[in-house]
Formats: structure tokens, sequence, C-alpha cells
């Protein structure tokens, strides 16, 4: 990963779908604006141009892992050029709902190499905070499928060929991804969440990390 | 580079030879060339990848031949390739015509960020990526399984030189583009920038704004950009060229002697594997 300094901090949240992290970051981002800090959020997928394709080859059913990592990539790439390096650079705490680690773990599974992957994101710099939110994959299930009535083709792995149902494939698919994200816990200092418990304790223990590794004086926006 | 030398050296130790029979499986639309069944082709077994290449791809099952043919715009390739075309059909070969910018998955997202020229180069360069993996996983791998020859319009090394052009790592485009397949030859159409220019003028009567490197701000002026531009891009091929070795073609010839170049060398690599084997 690159090493740059940056005089803004990058928070990012992991976790496979469905462990809880998009509502922990959401509330981390609503206590902080309500301190009237410079804050800027930013989510995996999101950029307009690179978005629109995306979601054709997903619906489609057209991408590969290949052209999966890259769409990805892509997506990625726009947004740091264009967002979160130059917020880093103004001194924004910057927020990030996945980050490269979604790439690493969700790529590899898929069968790409991962010094490929790993090289194609090495312009990102590590985050100075990431958490990681571990839930059973019961548990991860049943908040997906308690919001809609059913599991995604991608999200679920179906392009695997793991199992012949959503449910089966998405245990399969997204236990793989847990054990990578595990696997990297050391390498990246990840801060392991218990994604189990309930949604305040989790975003109490987020909240307390936060306010003990950040200087958040530092980051008020101007009166 | 030392390392790769030496291992493609290696590999031409290895290469054996089989005889494909080629012809039983051309597509539907050219039954006319149906008759020309039991066609033989020599074809090499040792395939590989430039890098990391494709999850889950046997290059041993890709039977058929990858031809590409490189150079700017106005250097003819799109010419030489629909004689290349007309010329290996007539002799019973099944062709698939590829290019850059032709992918399902992005090809008009990638047209539109174009336009709106509000993305880094390094965006642009992952673009175009997905698109070239797009075309390789779709289009290039399963025409090569079924056994036809597959004419690339381009192929990663322009793709390699612009990144380059514009500044991007070394390492990290030779990482990206790990994924593709090593062609069968590479044709390199080499034209002086002066004609390239008239030949642009001819066709168009202007120059194209990413052809001219208007991105880079080499000069306000398109004339005086386009030149420097073309010729960092000559550097940069040369420098490839080296590593992938292309065949360099003199394009400033006429169609009709360039055809004829490319040609044989087309029949070298579908007849002369024997003596090279012996």
């Amino acid at each position: 990963m690159a090493k740059t300094e940056f005089k803004g901090k990058l928070i990012a949240v992991e976790g496979v779908d469905g462990s809880g992290k998009s509502t922990q970051i959401q509330l981390l981002r609503r206590w902080l604006e309500s301190q009237r800090l410079k804050v800027f959020f930013s989510q995996w997928n999101s950029s307009e141009l690179v978005k629109s394709a995306t979601s054709k080859g997903k619906k489609k059913e057209l991408l590969t892992p290949t052209t999966f990592s890259l769409i990805h990539a892509t997506d990625f790439a726009d947004r740091y050029d264009r967002q979160l390096a130059p917020m880093l650079k103004a001194g924004y705490i910057v927020l990030c709902d996945r980050y490269v680690f979604t790439a690493y773990v969700r790529d590899t599974v898929r069968g790409c190499d991962p010094d490929w992957v790993h090289e194609l994101y090495s312009f990102a710099v590590k985050p100075d905070l990431t958490f990681l939110f571990k839930a059973d994959l019961e548990v991860s299930l049943g908040r997906i499928l308690s919001g809609r009535p059913e599991l995604k083709f991608f999200e679920a792995g179906m392009d695997l060929h793991l199992a012949p149902t959503r449910e089966e494939s998405f245990k399969i698919f997204q236990g793989r991804m847990l054990e990578k994200y595990v696997e990297m816990k050391d390498e990246f200092g990840f801060t392991v969440i218990d994604a189990n418990g309930s949604i305040e304790k989790q975003q109490s223990e987020v909240r307390k990390l936060v306010a003990s590794q950040l200087d958040l004086s530092r980051f008020a926006l101007p009166k | 580079m030392k390392t790769r030398k030496k291992s493609v050296k290696k590999l031409i130790g290895k290469r054996s030879l089989t005889r494909k029979v080629v012809g039983q499986k051309l597509s539907r639309d050219r039954e006319k060339y149906a008759s020309y069944t039991n066609i033989q082709l020599l074809t090499e077994t040792e395939r590989k990848f430039y890098g990391a290449g494709i999850p889950g791809v046997d290059v041993n099952t890709l039977k058929g031949k990858l031809i590409v043919v490189e150079g700017a715009d106005g250097s003819g390739r799109s010419t030489q390739i629909a004689k290349l075309v007309d010329w290996l059909e007539g002799s019973g070969h099944a062709t698939v015509q590829v290019g850059l910018k032709r992918s399902t998955l992005v090809s008009e997202e990638l047209q539109l960020a174009k336009n709106s020229n509000r993305l880094s180069h390094r965006t642009m360069s992952l673009f175009y990526a997905t698109d070239f993996a797009d075309q390789l996983e779709n289009v290039i791998l399963p025409a090569l399984r079924a056994g036809r020859m597959v004419l690339a319009d381009r192929y990663i090394y322009t793709l390699m030189a612009r990144d380059l052009v514009r500044g991007m790592n070394p390492e990290w485009v030779k990482n990206l583009y790990g994924i593709a397949l090593e062609p069968d030859a590479v044709f390199y159409l080499n034209v002086s920038t002066e004609k390239l220019i008239e030949r642009n003028f001819l066709k168009s009567h202007s120059l194209d704004y990413w052809e001219s490197g208007m991105d880079l701000g080499l000069s306000q002026d398109w004339f005086e950009s386009f030149s420097k531009f073309q010729q960092l891009m000559m550097e940069k091929y040369r420098e490839l060229q080296k590593v992938y070795h292309f065949t360099i073609v003199d394009a400033n010839h006429s169609v009709e002697v360039v055809h004829a170049i490319l040609k044989k060398e087309v029949q070298k690599l579908l007849s002369n594997k024997k003596t090279t084997h012996n």
C-alpha cells in the first residue's frame, strides 16, 4: 500500500454483507458531523460514471472475476483520485464504507491472483483505522433477508456455482470472505468488532476508539 | 527483463507441435467456406499469459491463432486487417475481429467518460483495461477455443504506451496487463509522423483530441501537440518492443506492399513451424 502522509485521517469499515458495517459508519458519521467536524463519506462502488456499467454488468450477469475486479478498481480509482485523496490532503476525516480490503477478499475468493489484485490497488493509502465487523453468517443472512425478500446474485456468489440455492451459496461464499478478512487482520491492523452484539453497544465501542485515536478538535469546521 | 528472456528461451525448447484440423467449426454465417474442410494447420501447444492471466482458463485449449496489428491512427491498421480477413477467410480460416472500446460491458460508459474529460489517468487506464478484459474473456478466448483466427485491431501495447506516456507507474501497468494472453504474432505498423498527419487530414480533416494528447498540455497548438504526442508514443512503443518483441513493419509503403509483407509473415506462422521445431 502507498505510504503517504496526509493532513486528514482515513477510517474504513469492512465486513461481509449483512455484518452491519454500513449502519455503524452512518452512526459514526452522524456523531462526527454533530460535533461540526470536517467529514467526508464515500461508499464502495458509487462513482457515477462507472456505476452504470457495473449495474448493467450485474443485471445482465456479464461479469467475470477479472472484469468484476477491474470495474470495481475503476470505480475506486475515480473516487480515490477525485475525492478521497484531495479530501485527505485538505485535512478531512474521510469515512469509507468498504475499502481496498473488500477487493482483496472478494476478488481472490473469486479466483483472481492475490498479487495481481494487491498491485492493482497499490496506489491506495493504508487507513488510519480499519474496523472489521465480524458477525456469524446466520446473523448476517438474517439481517439481509429482514430488509428484502431475496439475496442478490453476486452477493450470494452465484457466479461461482458453489451451491444450487442462493442462501447456501451465500453462506459458503461469504464464509470464505470472512476467513480471508480474519487472515489479513494482523497484516493490515484491523480492529475487530463483535458484530453479533446490539447496534448501540458496537457504536459506543467504535466512537470510543475513534475518540481515543484521533484528536477530533483538529478537524473542527471553520466558524 | 532478464528472467523473462530466459523463460522465453526455455519455452521455445519445450515447444511441441500437434496437428489440428480446423475448418470443421467454421461459423454458421460463413457457410460458403464450408467446402474448405480438412485444412491442415500446425499449432503450438505451449501458450501463456503475460502474468496473472485469467482465472480458470486452460491455455492449452486455445487452439486458434491470435494476430495483433498495432500502430497509431492513420497507420493503416483497419485497411490491413480487412485485407488479411479477406485473404484468410478466402483460404478457409474462420476469423473474428476485436478492437479497443468495443466491449458490451463498458464501451458506452468509456465514451461518455472520454467526452466528459474529467477522469484521472488512472481511472481511464482501468476503464480501458476493463474493456480489454471483457473482450478477452467474451470474444478472444472463446474464439481461440473454437480454433478461429482472431485479428486484434490494437491490443494491450497501445494501452500500455498511452499509460506510460501519461506517467503511470511501469510496474503497475505491467501487472495490470498481466491478464493478457501472449499473441502468436504482433505487427507494429510504423509510419512517420508526417505521413500520419497527412493520412489523418485526408480522412477527417481534423485531429482527434486524445490522439493528439491534448489532455497532457504538451502544446496549445493541436498540430504541434499531435506531433509531440505521437513522438512520445513511438518512444514508448520502442521500449515495449524490446520486451514484447513485435515485428515492426515499415508502413510508409503502399497498401499492397504492406499487405504482401503481412501476408508473408502470417503464412509463416501458419505453416512454417515445423522447421523451427527441427
